[in-house]
């Protein structure tokens, strides 16, 4: 637990301090992800390596982290309570283009993604006969 | 002698904290009680609890998050732990970097442009439409990315949240009218178009989506940054 606390709020840190130093336009956290990434592939497959009771520390506090991110937002989002005014009054366009562009963005990712995927792995199962798809149901 | 107890105990953050998260296992006791029904979102009930509460105390956010800012602190790490699925399932994603890098550019572009085009279209303030551009991108990266074209910061970041209940709600019913059926595209969807709160919805399912949750996540917000400035350009002023 304290090993992987201070893996992740030192990733964090490091990526803070590159965010300021090269005036990247990404808030730290995000750089922090992507620079545990790399050490991760790279330098320290062992913090991944499951022990003989189960996941490794690092892998177990990172779920214990994600299953509960909903929690995290709480805060942030009571923001909205500062915000009720521009929403009493612009309540339709606010909650249409919400709607809409949620969806939209949802359903584009989602079915882009799946039709370039299931196209190249139509590909490969001929060619290899490979096949790697876990289903949704 | 009800505002001699309360005046005190109100000052100490720890009751807002206790309070967030009371609200917070409320809420997932009502969702277990619905049958894990996305519907029953754990944020939102917890965020309208929250925000009844302090209507009711009359207290104001800034004392609020005195105590919850304790919460909201460790939205950092949980962010950096997303590396953790993103490098156990390094082999997906390097299968599928091609589709990966258009559908996130795809999904990038339609949610920001139609976002900001609607809003524009039914008579919304230019404020409020720019508070929409970035708002498919995980909370802290859209509010300083309103901040930067002048769009509301808090307002984005209730969008922000309000848009990931909705994909979180919505997302695996409405992927599978499209016949969209693996892992890979549901968690790619849940990082771009809903960011961290339906990736925490999507996440607990299955590594792989939680993988491609987080590099939605963290490529859209790469993105985002480079279409919302030019999005703030194009629009014109009323």
């Amino acid at each position: 637990m304290p090993f992987a606390l201070t893996v992740l709020i030192g990733a964090q840190l490091a990526g803070e301090v590159l965010r300021r130093l090269m005036h990247l336009p990404l808030p730290g956290p995000v750089i922090g992800m992507f620079i545990l990434a790399v050490v991760l592939v790279t330098r320290a497959q062992s913090w991944l390596t499951p022990t003989e009771s189960g996941p490794s520390a690092l892998d177990k506090t990172a779920t214990t982290l994600i299953s509960n991110m909903g929690l995290l937002f709480v805060p942030a989002g009571v923001g909205i309570i500062a915000e009720l005014s521009v929403l009493r009054r612009e309540w339709l366009p606010i909650v249409t283009g919400l709607l809409v562009s949620t969806v939209l963005g949802l359903v584009v990712t989602g079915v882009v993604m799946h039709k370039i995927t299931r196209r190249a792995e139509l590909n490969s199962v001929l060619s290899t006969g490979d096949s790697n798809n876990e289903d949704v149901r | 002698m009800f505002r001699t107890l309360w005046a005190p105990l109100a000052l100490t953050p720890l009751l807002w904290l206790t309070l967030t998260l009371a609200a917070f296992a409320f809420g997932q006791a009502v969702q277990r009680l619905c049958r894990r029904s996305p519907l029953a979102n754990p944020v939102l009930i917890a965020i309208l609890v929250m925000v009844a509460i302090l209507k009711c105390t009359n207290t104001s956010y800034a004392e609020y998050f005195a105590g919850a800012q304790f919460i909201n602190f460790l939205l950092g790490p949980a962010t950096v732990a997303l590396a953790v699925p993103l490098a156990l399932n390094l082999n997906h994603i390097r299968r599928s970097l091609r589709g990966l890098g258009l559908a996130l550019l795809a999904g990038s572009l339609t949610s920001a442009i139609s976002g900001v085009a609607v809003v524009w279209a039914m008579g919304g303030g230019r404020e409020v439409a720019l508070s929409m551009a970035p708002k498919a991108v995980t909370t802290p990266i859209a509010m300083s990315l309103a901040q930067e074209v002048g769009g509301v910061p808090a307002l984005t970041a209730a969008l922000a949240i309000a848009g990931g209940i909705i994909a979180a709600v919505v997302g695996r019913t409405v992927l599978q009218w499209f016949r969209v059926d693996d892992w890979r595209s549901h968690g790619l969807a849940a990082g771009v178009a809903g960011s961290g709160v339906a990736a925490a919805q999507i996440a607990p399912l299955s590594g792989v989506a939680a993988a491609f949750a987080a590099i939605g996540i963290g490529l859209n917000g790469l993105v985002t940054a480079f279409i919302v400035p030019l999005v703030a350009l194009l629009l014109p002023m009323k």
